[in-house]
């Protein structure tokens, strides 16, 4: 029964982190940047979630209202700071860098934004559904509706993604931006504003990855949400293992980190809850540098 | 004269890649644009499509000033470009790289009818539609990439080198699809070659660039006729 249960556990928590990674990932497709703000963006659309939560009473009518949020201000923070950064840093010592560094600013920016408008204190976002564990022959997991909840969304907005991916025209759009922009641009495509869309879709999948992250959790909001710093270095850590390019790598990173973390936590010693992750992360990059899912060689500098 | 370059300068930082280039090419003609490596052949062409802004002079393309256009915008007005190295995506099927061409009419039916079309120029294209671009030969590459071109039903038809790289056989092939389609499309094509007599064998009319420089323009058979030519650019 432990390891069925260490097992969802793991896969549920591994769900949450793999959008986390889908969102820097798409970040990192788009705009060779770096998001380290990508889980500020998730802590504002959440909070959101939490105003549309506590004003409508329902967290289906919240989850999208934080995705639209956390689309929007990925896109202006695309339009407004990436665009030129990434034009005005293009040669000499900080090429390509200064935009990354700038996400790490705009990081502390959305924290203290975020305290000024909701205060330090810890806010409540009521679940959907009951985070109690079921029963099993009088045996009660830690696995709940809730978490079974999580896991089904979650799958499901990835069989979208794949879908919006694979068979439609601006999924075509955006691999033909994030792999080739030039042959883009020969084709008619505006990659400026393709870029921009691939902002505003991490930033979706963030805000879901924040909602859930927050219910799922012990169910508070607050600016130095513990919840928070985690999302980022997994969802990070995630992405790297998948090898930063790869929506399915993304994917598999994401799982593969939440069940080898919760196994960790359950056979190994509970203390190693911060020390785990980046256990995983350095061993990955020990034995495969370029990530379960990337190419042998970048395909650009 | 559909396409008239005059007194085109363009630089690439501090150094004047093409310097007060001018020609004019008719409608439906191909025209060869030859020189030595460095000539400005490749910044030439990257200025027409937009990829690069001129430092002055001007281009006009059925009447209008173009200069300071995006590449986005001018493929809606008909200009195609086949840039340097196969220009196709590696990562994307056949099919895709083909649909990318039409991506921009948003119209699938349109798109599928000019995917048959390219098709039926290119049948070894058909056999491998639902396959990754990179397990394609450099030949079929080549052609995947015109065929992309094609897709966008273009007007004006840049091209970069297309047989850089292939066997002598397969440059043939190309060589004499870009003659047809020049002729049954009744496209203006630029074409830029290293490969100087073949271009010329096909062309209207050659162009020689030498250090950024139009050294000579004539019809393509005067040019092949030409004994500095030859000596400079046909090796006999």
């Amino acid at each position: 029964m432990d390891l069925l249960n260490t097992f969802l556990i793991g896969i549920t928590a591994g769900t949450i982190y793999a959008l986390m990674a889908i969102s820097m990932v798409l970040v990192w497709r788009s705009t060779r940047v770096v998001n380290f703000a990508q889980a500020g963006m998730a802590l504002l659309s959440t909070y959101f979630g939490y105003e549309a939560v506590s004003r409508l009473g329902s967290f289906w009518i919240a989850l999208p209202v934080a995705m639209i949020g956390g689309a929007l201000v990925a896109a202006l923070v695309e339009i407004i700071l990436i665009r030129l950064l990434v034009k005005h840093s293009s040669s000499g010592p900080i090429a390509g860098v200064a935009p990354i560094i700038a996400t790490l600013g705009l990081l502390g920016v959305i924290r203290s934004i975020s305290a000024m408008i909701w205060g330090g204190q810890d806010l409540r976002i009521v679940g959907p559904i009951s985070n109690d564990g079921f029963t099993i022959n009088g045996t009660t997991l830690v696995f709940s509706p809730l978490k079974l909840l999580i896991l089904v969304t979650v799958l499901v907005l990835m069989l979208i993604l794949s879908i919006v991916f694979q068979k439609t025209n601006i999924g075509l759009a955006l691999r033909a931006s994030a792999y080739a922009p030039e042959i883009a641009r020969l084709s008619g495509i505006k990659v400026d504003w393709v870029r921009t869309l691939g902002w505003a879709l991490a930033g979706a999948a963030g805000a879901v990855a924040g909602m859930f992250q927050t219910v799922n959790g012990n169910g508070t909001l607050s600016p130095d949400s513990i919840e928070f710093s985690l999302l980022l270095v997994s969802g990070f850590i995630a992405a790297v293992i998948g090898g930063l390019d790869s929506l399915i790598g993304a994917v598999i990173g994401g799982l593969v980190l939440g069940l080898m973390i919760a196994f960790v936590l359950m056979y190994v010693s509970s203390g190693l809850f911060f020390i785990a992750p980046f256990v995983i992360l350095l061993t990955v990059l020990f034995i495969r540098p370029q990530g379960i899912f990337g190419a042998k060689a970048a395909r650009r500098a | 004269m559909s396409l008239n370059v005059s007194n085109l300068t363009v630089h690439h930082g501090a150094i004047r890649a093409i310097s007060q280039v001018s020609i004019a090419v008719p409608t439906g003609k191909l025209a060869a644009i030859i020189g030595s490596n460095g000539a400005g052949k490749t910044t030439l062409l990257r200025t027409l499509s937009g990829l690069k802004n001129p430092t002055n002079g001007s281009i006009m393309w059925k009447g209008e000033k173009i200069v300071g256009i995006k590449p986005e915008a001018l493929v809606r007005r008909g200009i195609s470009h086949v840039s340097e190295g196969k220009s196709v995506i590696p990562e994307l099927t056949v099919r895709e790289n083909l649909e990318l061409g039409a991506i921009w009419r948003r119209n699938a039916k349109e798109s599928k009818e000019s995917i048959d079309q390219v098709v039926s120029i290119f049948p070894r294209l058909g056999e491998r539609i639902q396959q990754r671009a990179d397990t394609l030969s450099g030949g079929e590459r080549q052609m995947l990439a015109i065929g992309r071109a094609i897709m966008a039903k273009p007007q004006l038809l840049l091209l970069d080198e297309p047989s850089l790289g292939l066997a002598p056989l397969v440059v043939e092939q190309i060589f004499q699809t870009i003659r047809d389609l020049t002729t049954s499309m009744n496209l203006t094509v630029l074409l830029v070659e290293q490969n100087a007599m073949g271009a010329l064998k096909i062309a209207d009319l050659g162009i020689v660039l030498n250090l950024g420089k139009v050294v000579a323009i004539n019809h393509a058979q005067a040019l092949i006729d030409d004994p500095a030519v030859r000596a400079a650019y046909l090796g006999y």
